[in-house]
């Protein structure tokens, strides 16, 4: 029999996985610092309606439930999709979102290792197109809001979607700095007044850029754990900032500057958590850079000329669909053959 | 000793740098083990009772058995002779009776029994009488055949014949050659130990080697773990006869085209040999072999092999081939309690010995003993999730997540495009697979089925290809009997009705008997002209209107028959000229080209006869 190499050095598929909830864990932090521990119950109802529905389509497809649930990626998939959607989301907009990308995006094409498009991406644009006023109403960060909620004021509105008498919806939310963006321009304001606006900090959106440095910190986390390549953030953000640099230089009144376009959103959670998923990405180094540089011009220019706020979702969706010729037009060069 | 050395060497600036050395993508650094067995020096192993010799110890065809049961033998007496281009010798290891020829089973990965003489020791060790061949001065070809009967073998794993390896056709265009001592499996020290303690006999059959070849320059790759053998190989190339190049610790530089790669910078093109580019690549170990035959006349018997894992002393022992595994644990101080089976190989690349009394042979550079906490069974495989630790340990560059995507799916052709041929089994990316999927299975399993598809599509061609050429020969056959016999009928007439004319009786009703087969003879040859020239598709070829004025003027049956053996020819020709063009008919795609004339001509042929029979046929008094 032949059975070598009789030993291996590897992280098993759940260890992978857990570094990439451990990489989440500094911007989930700074999410609930900024805008409340609702983040919290979030994760976790998107956590249990995944490993729910996980079990009952493994048990469903006759597949071994345990070592598929242990592996951890329905987790990583529920977590992303949670810290994707607006803060203090009803509890069944987590739900329907989970659902779609556990069952539909993931299940139904085979499983871990056989769905084509980015599970949690799945669900996000499936709730973005079926409820686009929830999903882009977040809730201003508590240092902006006139009365911040409590920790169980925020489970209410979870769960029951309800606010503390004499207290509106519109009293705790505020547009994002890229949704107000777009709507300011539209009105015919330049970038450098409508920058004026409270909801702006100092690079992107005031609060959400803790965020995004928590992001940016788990990122480089797994660099360093090499459970992701440095090509596809290197590649998106590459080139976010070099369309969103064109257009800023060609008319700063009228675009924003590159580092808002990457510190803004969902940029930096794209970059080092969604385009860096290998099962619906290329594999090829080549392919890598294409790719992530696709996600980045189409991210940008969603977010500019497209209908929603952000562009991330659709831009990854998009992308994923060219996986397959991406991955066949750049295969590198074996040992030994001609290019 | 060995751990201060180590340190030493990379400590101090110059024993343990790589100056020179390229890089090859990929690869992995398993923990080495290697310093369990390198610690005591190469023990003799004590005379067995009892060799087992696998007559297939090499690559290539089954040597011929030169013995029978019961023969007396003396140590290194030739058993076995190569036969055929692709085979080696093999010899007594020690001297003995021959007590049995017979399938036993040998180490193979496929546990299967195989051909094997059995030598049952005589205590005496005595051996035939050899001499040194004077290498300095021999004709290079005499001195490469004279290495057939030597026996040896590459002793690095492949066990490919080396005198093949040597033979240049008198002109050798091979100018580096390259010692491989890379030694890059873990656990492995036969080589590590046998440049310590014997560099001065290896740098001696460089010597040959280099001669043999006709090679100006020689390099030694070295891998960076072994800074003692290193420094006995510098002190033994003293003179200049080999250049030591250390390279980093990378599993698997021993391979040979990586070895090229980081030794020369020099990527060997995938559908060609090391010696296309002029450099060839031996064994450490195979060398050193090949010292001995010259200088003593000693074929190859024996060989060093690492005894390691779960034994209680492992170390390495000179082994004669033939001896049982079992003899060889023993003398290591035997396989602890737990032991659960053999591996013969490294860790990377060995296999699972199917018991532990198979015989030692020529590939067996190393032995583990196994137990299940060194070598824990791979937890059962999760999907793929396209990682690609895999391509980024890959040596060779291929896409393995592809390959496996392709195997697994038996989608062989896409397999094939993915270059799965290209792959050398080194299991890399099973090491780094964190979904412990069995890969290199997987894609030996591909490259089987390719094979064996090709082989049975080459049969099927083959098979097709006789039977159609059979066909076309039966038909040709027909067709020429009734030509010949059309062609008589007609020469007949046309010999009586002239014989009629020249006697000049011309009965009332015979004339016009002997015009109509003057006439038909020459509509025949206008309209096998006609035909050509329709077939040659070119009009000017010969023009109609002065065909039948030409066949009119004809009178002698000679003329005529020479007339349509001309149309024939010349309608054979424009067929073939037809085929050539890609006219030819569509069934006969995929013949080879011998078959494709011989249907060519077939048809023609059948054209002819079939115009002669319309004739024959159109006679009003043809019996």
């Amino acid at each position: 029999m032949n059975r070598s190499p009789y030993i291996s050095d590897a992280p098993s598929v759940s260890t992978i996985m857990l570094k990439v909830l451990l990489a989440l864990l500094p911007a989930i932090a700074a999410y609930t610092w900024v805008y409340g521990a609702g983040i919290l119950m979030s994760i976790a109802i998107a956590t249990s309606t995944a490993l729910i529905t996980e079990a009952a389509l493994l048990k469903v497809r006759q597949r071994p439930i345990k070592p598929y649930l242990m592996d951890m990626s329905a987790v990583v998939t529920a977590w992303l999709l949670a810290l994707a959607l607006p803060a203090l989301a009803p509890w069944w907009l987590v739900v329907v979102g989970t659902f779609f990308a556990i069952v539909i995006a993931k299940q139904l094409y085979g499983g871990l290792g056989y769905n084509p498009f980015n599970p949690a991406m799945v669900g996000y644009a499936v709730l973005l197109i079926s409820f686009p006023l929830i999903m882009t109403k977040w809730p201003a960060p508590l240092s902006l809001a006139q009365q911040p909620l409590s920790w169980t004021e925020q489970l209410t509105f979870i769960f029951q979607q309800t606010l503390p008498a004499g207290m509106t919806v519109d009293a705790i939310s505020s547009a994002t700095p890229l949704d107000y963006l777009k709507t300011q321009l539209m009105l015919n304001k330049d970038v450098a007044s409508i920058s004026q606006s409270p909801i702006f900090g100092r690079f992107g959106g005031q609060g959400q850029e803790w965020v995004t440095a928590g992001y940016l910190l788990g990122g480089l986390y797994l660099l360093q754990q090499r459970i992701i390549s440095w090509h596809l953030p290197t590649a998106f953000l590459l080139a976010l900032t070099a369309i969103s640099g064109a257009f800023y230089l060609a008319d700063p009144s009228h675009f924003a500057n590159p580092l808002f376009h990457v510190v803004s959103g969902a940029s930096l959670l794209c970059a080092f958590f969604i385009i860096t998923d290998p099962v619906s990405g290329p594999t090829t180094p080549k392919g890598k850079l294409y790719f992530a540089a696709g996600v980045g011009v189409l991210t940008y220019l969603i977010r500019v000329y497209g209908g929603y706020p952000d562009g991330v979702a659709f831009a990854v969706l998009i992308m994923n669909m060219c996986v397959p010729l991406i991955d066949a037009l750049t295969q590198p060069r074996v040992f030994g053959h001609e290019k | 000793m060995n751990a201060i050395l180590n340190l030493a060497s990379r400590l101090l600036p110059g024993l343990g740098r790589h100056d020179g050395v390229h890089a090859f993508n990929g690869g992995v650094h398993p923990p080495e083990h290697k310093n369990e067995s390198s610690n005591v020096p190469i023990s003799q192993l004590a005379l067995p009772k009892m060799l087992v010799l696998p007559l297939r110890q090499h690559v290539g065809h089954m040597p011929k058995i030169l013995v029978k049961v019961g023969d007396h033998v003396l140590k290194g007496q030739l058993l076995a002779e190569a036969e055929g281009t692709v085979s080696a010798a093999i010899h007594a290891p020690t001297s003995g009776t021959v007590t049995a020829i017979d399938e036993q089973i040998i180490p193979h990965p496929s546990g299967l029994p195989d051909g094997c003489i059995t030598l049952t020791s005589d205590g005496l060790d005595t051996w035939a009488p050899f001499q040194p061949i004077a290498w300095q001065q021999g004709d290079k070809k005499t001195l490469v055949d004279s290495l057939r009967r030597s026996g040896i073998v590459g002793l690095g794993g492949a066990t490919f014949p080396s005198h093949i390896k040597l033979r240049s056709n008198g002109q050798s265009n091979v100018h580096t050659l390259i010692i491989n001592a890379a030694e890059c499996e873990p656990y492995i020290t036969c080589d590590d130990m046998l440049m310590r303690e014997r560099a001065d006999e290896i740098v001696a059959g460089i010597e040959i080697v280099k001669y043999l070849l006709g090679a100006e320059t020689c390099l030694i790759g070295i891998e960076d773990n072994k800074p003692v053998a290193g420094t006995a190989m510098r002190a033994a190339c003293q003179q200049g006869q080999a250049e030591v190049k250390v390279v980093p610790t990378l599993y698997p530089s021993g391979d040979a085209r990586r070895l090229i790669q980081l030794l020369l910078d020099l990527e060997i093109p995938s559908d060609k040999r090391s010696t296309d580019l002029g450099v060839q690549v031996f064994n450490v170990a195979t060398v050193l072999a090949i010292y001995r035959y010259f200088a003593f006349g000693e074929p190859s018997i024996s060989r060093i092999v690492t005894v390691t894992g779960n034994v209680s002393r492992p170390q390495n022992f000179e082994v004669l081939f033939g001896t049982p595994l079992s003899d060889l644990i023993q003398a290591a101080g035997g396989a602890l309690a737990d032991t659960s089976h053999f591996i013969m190989g490294g860790p990377m690349m060995g296999f699972d010995l199917p018991s532990s009394q198979v015989p030692i042979t020529k590939a067996a550079n190393c032995i583990i003993a196994a137990k299940p906490d060194l070598f824990p069974a791979a937890p059962p495989a999760m999907p793929c999730i396209r990682c690609t630790r895999c391509a980024d340990a890959c040596p060779v560059n291929l896409q393995p997540q592809e390959l496996y995507w392709f195997a697994k799916s038996d989608n062989f052709e896409k397999a094939r495009d993915y270059n799965l041929f290209d792959c050398i089994e080194c299991g890399c990316c099973s090491y780094v697979c964190p979904s412990t999927i069995p890969l290199v299975q997987y894609y030996r399993y591909a490259k089987s089925e390719i094979i064996a598809t090709d082989k049975a599509q080459e049969a099927a061609d083959l098979a097709r290809e006789r039977n159609e050429f059979r066909l076309a020969r039966i038909e040709r056959e027909k067709l020429e009997r009734a030509q010949k016999h059309a062609e008589r009928a007609v020469a007949n007439k046309t010999e009586a009705s002239a014989q009629a004319n020249a006697a000049e009786v011309t009965p009332s009703a015979r004339p016009s008997d002997s015009a109509v087969t003057d006439k038909q003879a020459a509509i025949a040859a206008a309209i096998a002209r006609a035909k050509a020239q329709k077939l040659a598709g070119s009009p000017a070829a010969e023009p109609k209107a002065t065909a039948p004025s030409k066949a009119e003027s004809l009178s002698t049956p000679a003329d005529k028959q020479a007339l349509i053996a001309a149309a024939i020819e010349r309608a054979k020709a424009a067929k073939l000229a037809a085929a050539q063009a890609g006219l030819a008919p569509k069934n006969t795609d995929n013949v080879s080209a011998s078959v494709q004339a011989e249907i060519n001509q077939t048809d023609a042929i059948r054209e002819k006869a079939r115009k002669l029979n319309e004739l024959d046929s159109s006679e009003p008094d043809k019996g």
